[in-house]
């Protein structure tokens, strides 16, 4: 089986260095596997967040040789056999120890966003919504949460003084889907503009390109947000679109192109 | 540890465990107007139930008119060989329709009736298309609407946070006290009412669906505290999850495969469940492909695919298969969907299984079989509690979800756990908060409980040296694998009883090295010691057990025993010990005993 040499940062918010060891790997083996091999027989006290396994929960995020990537997800014979892999914590974020990330900035964007304020039900006490309606809502419903588009963001990542007025693309997503749901009855324009800071997206895409989900953050969720503040907020429309249910507005539409 | 300051949080009601049952509680009892902590062990919204794929069982009828809480009361208890808590199934069938539309009007949205409806699918040992889905993301939806809701409710949440131990005032709870993943410093919770919201033991086996956190905590937390388990025995293994690659073994493949119609076929191309229908069964289950085929789309005039045999049956004859040489290549069986459903309904209904068999095993599921074995994935053992209260047998102290037990009797069905976090998890909340506002004065936590505590937590660090806890943690699901598995013996349980000591001795000189930041062979360490406890508690209820039922399958005594079917295994901490006694079942009133015995 391939032997690799995995440069894994070891180190804390005081600093730290690249450390190699060298694995031996077995068919079918991910990332993951290698990190938990290594704590098992060299570093037990190697730190890395993981529960699912399965691309399912978000928690590994990690870069891996530099690119954002889900440690479960990545297997090893992308890899020559020989190869030394990089694996470092996710950088926008701050370090807390080895691959572990302080991602908290998301869990309080999370707080701030408007929830759902629904309409009443129809007469018999029941709700409903077509498939059609709810299809792209449920895009964004598949977001693990695994920040790899907060941490691509370049906002987020170069602009320190942006970041206190700005969700990022995961909360893009959420307000879209939120703002698209066909129940939903309320008014997030001040937020999405002031709050989510919508317009200091300048569509460059990187996180739609690491989403390991395939959510088409940037067609489907942030230019129709962009596109209603640039449209200005008109409650006739606003209404309109309410009660008529969203699939017919433009926000709902299929932007997606490939 | 003597002088070391750790901060303090106090609450009225302190749930542990943040999946769906946990969140469930916490909203709840903040609804109450009570004060309310969260504690998880992970990042919220990463708790095992983000992980549940095929559905929430739920009698709504949108697609079946005939279905109502009566049959799915009857499947619950026959699924589970009739040693449920009839009260609890009763109220799960009960309540499981209006805890599904609540998520509805907090914002998840499933998958839809072309009337506009939630959608409902077909699953093992449901008479009717019963569950409520999200394609088979069905668990993150649950737990992403639970986790916004909740974060507008008032409820502090604690993240990274791992409990060692629950805290009394004389007979009743006082608290929990525990550390902070990430800093490794020690934090107590002084509160009137906890809430175990914990999950499942599912890191004490080899090959299992479980992530790392499945540790056994809660109904460690229990036990230590005085509280009694039940059912321990009773351990699941689902049939269906990867085999090959070997790294990926254990991951599961959602039942809702079978569901939307994939059938279970053996190396010479067999649908080899026709093979297997037990006597139990047999006035549901087609004997026939023609009528199996006909009962996806007429389930009044057809009886059900064997494909949909509750959960342990099947894991049963694909093991038996496997056995007898007709396995797939790499030891599971295969299961075809490929061709029996156009590629497009496939990515639409099953776009996680497609992604996970593509990226994973390079298997693309529209155009070949997949293969399957089975799995541990569930334990429908746990915390004994009262119905309708969940109340723990130590005051102060209640349990929901998978931690506890009672609800799945012998073998839950797929979908009724969903149900269950939701349905209990509610009920835990409403009874901790109303119990907790009955408590007068001020509990107070005991330093010398805590010292004692914080010194043995921090004990690992003296033996750096010490015993390697993954390589104990590596022996002992070697252990319950090979000796406590789907089929077990006499002497295979005294011999995994005999290795669990010797492990357990080994636990004693576990140690960690490096500090106390985000370390996480210190708490390997320490998750050792639940694991271990479970393990005993597993296969001490196994051994006591002469009989096979549901997830308890001896090879000694391969029938049911009647005399089996009135008892349960209760589980205790005497003196240092774990100690276990059977208990009779609660009798079912006549008008529910009626429910069940009706034919299909």
């Amino acid at each position: 089986m391939p032997t690799y040499t995995m440069r894994v940062f070891r180190g804390d918010p005081g600093g730290g260095e690249f450390k190699d060891y060298r694995v031996e790997t077995g068919e079918g083996m991910v990332v993951l596997d290698v990190i938990h091999r290594i704590q098992a027989t060299q570093a037990p006290d190697l730190a890395c967040r993981w529960n699912c396994k399965a691309g399912k929960c978000g928690s590994c995020s990690a870069e891996v040789n530099g690119q954002p990537r889900l440690m479960c997800m990545t297997r090893m014979n992308l890899f020559a056999d020989g190869e030394t892999v990089s694996v470092a914590p996710i950088r926008t974020f701050p370090i807390i120890r080895d691959l572990v990330a302080d991602v908290s900035y998301n869990f309080e964007k999370a707080k701030q966003v408007p929830p759902l304020r629904l309409r009443p039900p129809d007469p018999d006490g029941k709700y409903r919504m077509m498939q059609e309606d709810v299809d792209r809502p449920q895009e964004f419903h598949k977001c693990i949460e695994c920040f790899l588009c907060q941490d691509v963001c370049h906002v987020i990542r170069d602009h320190e003084d942006k970041k206190r007025a700005f969700a990022g693309p995961r909360f893009f997503i959420k307000i879209a889907g939120l703002d698209m749901h066909p129940l939903d009855t309320r008014d997030r324009s001040a937020f999405i503009k002031d709050q989510a800071g919508v317009g200091l997206c300048n569509i460059t895409k990187c996180c739609t390109e690491v989403c390991p989900e395939h959510i088409h953050i940037t067609d489907n969720g942030i230019i129709p947000l962009k596109e209603r503040m640039a449209d200005g907020f008109d409650p006739i429309v606003w209404l309109l679109r309410k009660f008529r249910g969203k699939s017919t507005s433009r926000i709902g539409r299929d932007r997606t192109s490939r | 540890m003597a002088n070391e300051s750790y901060e303090t949080h106090e609450h009225d009601v302190l749930v542990i465990g943040a999946g769906g049952a946990g969140l469930r509680a916490a909203i709840e009892a903040a609804a109450q107007g009570v004060s309310v902590g969260l504690v998880c062990k992970s990042l919220l919204g990463k708790a095992h139930t983000v992980m549940a794929e095929g559905g929430i069982a739920a009698a709504m009828g949108n697609v079946w008119p005939e279905d109502n809480w009566q049959v799915h009361f009857r499947d619950t208890m026959r699924g589970g060989r009739m040693v449920n808590n009839w009260r609890m199934a009763q109220l799960h069938a009960q309540e499981a329709p209006e805890r599904v539309l609540e998520l509805e009007r907090w914002g998840a949205l499933f998958d839809r009736t072309k009337d506009g409806l939630i959608s409902q699918r077909d699953f093992g040992g449901h008479r009717y298309a019963r569950l409520a889905h999200v394609g088979d993301r069905t668990g993150l939806e649950m737990i992403r609407t639970l986790q916004y809701h909740g974060i507008h409710q008032g409820i502090d949440v604690y993240m990274e946070c791992k409990v060692e131990r629950l805290m009394k005032d004389g007979d009743r709870i006082s608290g929990a006290f525990g550390y902070w993943r990430d800093t490794g410093k020690f934090v107590l919770f002084k509160a009137k009412a906890v809430v175990l919201a914990t999950g499942g033991i599912g890191k004490a086996w080899k090959i299992t669906s479980n992530s790392w956190e499945y540790t056994g905590d809660g109904q460690s937390l229990a036990l230590w505290a005085g509280a009694d388990l039940i059912d321990m025995e009773f351990v699941q293994f689902h049939p269906t999850h990867m085999v090959w690659p070997p790294s990926v073994a254990g991951l599961l493949v959602t039942e809702g495969v079978r569901g939307d119609g994939g059938t279970l076929k053996n190396k010479d191309g067999e649908r080899f469940m026709f093979n297997y229908i037990p006597e139990y069964y047999k006035g549901e289950t087609a004997d026939n492909i023609e009528e199996a085929e006909r009962w996806y789309t007429d389930k009044k005039n057809n009886r059900r695919t064997p494909d949909l045999l509750p959960r342990d049956m099947v894991a049963r004859a694909i093991r038996a298969e496997v056995k007898a040489g007709r396995g797939s290549p790499h030891g599971g069986v295969f299961l075809d969907i490929c061709t029996r459903r156009p590629a497009d309904y496939i990515r639409k209904r099953l776009p996680s299984m497609y992604h996970q068999f593509k990226e994973l095993a390079d298997v693309d599921i529209t155009k070949e079989p997949m293969e399957v074995g089975p799995a541990q994935h569930y334990v429908m053992g746990g915390v004994r509690v009262d119905a309708d209260s969940t109340a723990a047998t130590v005051p102060g102290l209640c349990a929901a979800g998978e931690a506890a037990g009672g609800m799945h009797g012998s073998n839950r069905l797929g979908g009724n756990s969903l149900s269950d976090l939701l349905v209990f998890g509610r009920r835990a909340g409403l009874y901790a908060a109303l119990y907790a506002k009955n408590v007068g004065g001020r509990l107070s936590v005991d330093a010398g409980q805590v010292e004692a505590v914080a010194r043995e937590t921090l004990e690992p660090f003296d033996r750096p040296a010490g015993e390697n806890p993954y390589a104990i943690q590596a022996e002992l699901q070697e252990t319950m694998q090979n000796l406590v598995g789907i089929i077990r013996t006499e002497a295979e349980l005294k011999e995994a009883l005999k290795k669990i000591e010797a492990l357990k001795a080994r636990a004693k000189n576990v140690g960690a090295g490096g500090g106390r930041t985000y370390n996480p062979g210190w708490h390997t360490a320490l998750d050792v010691r639940s694991l271990l406890t479970v393990a005993e508690c597993c296969a001490m209820a196994a051994l006591e057990r002469t009989e096979s039922r549901g997830g308890h399958t001896r090879d000694d005594h391969p029938y049911s025993d009647d005399t089996w079917g009135t008892v349960n295994v209760v589980l205790s901490e005497r003196g240092g010990g774990i100690s276990l006694r059977r208990e009779p079942l609660p009798k079912m009133p006549d008008e529910l005993n009626a429910l069940v015995q009706e034919k299909a």
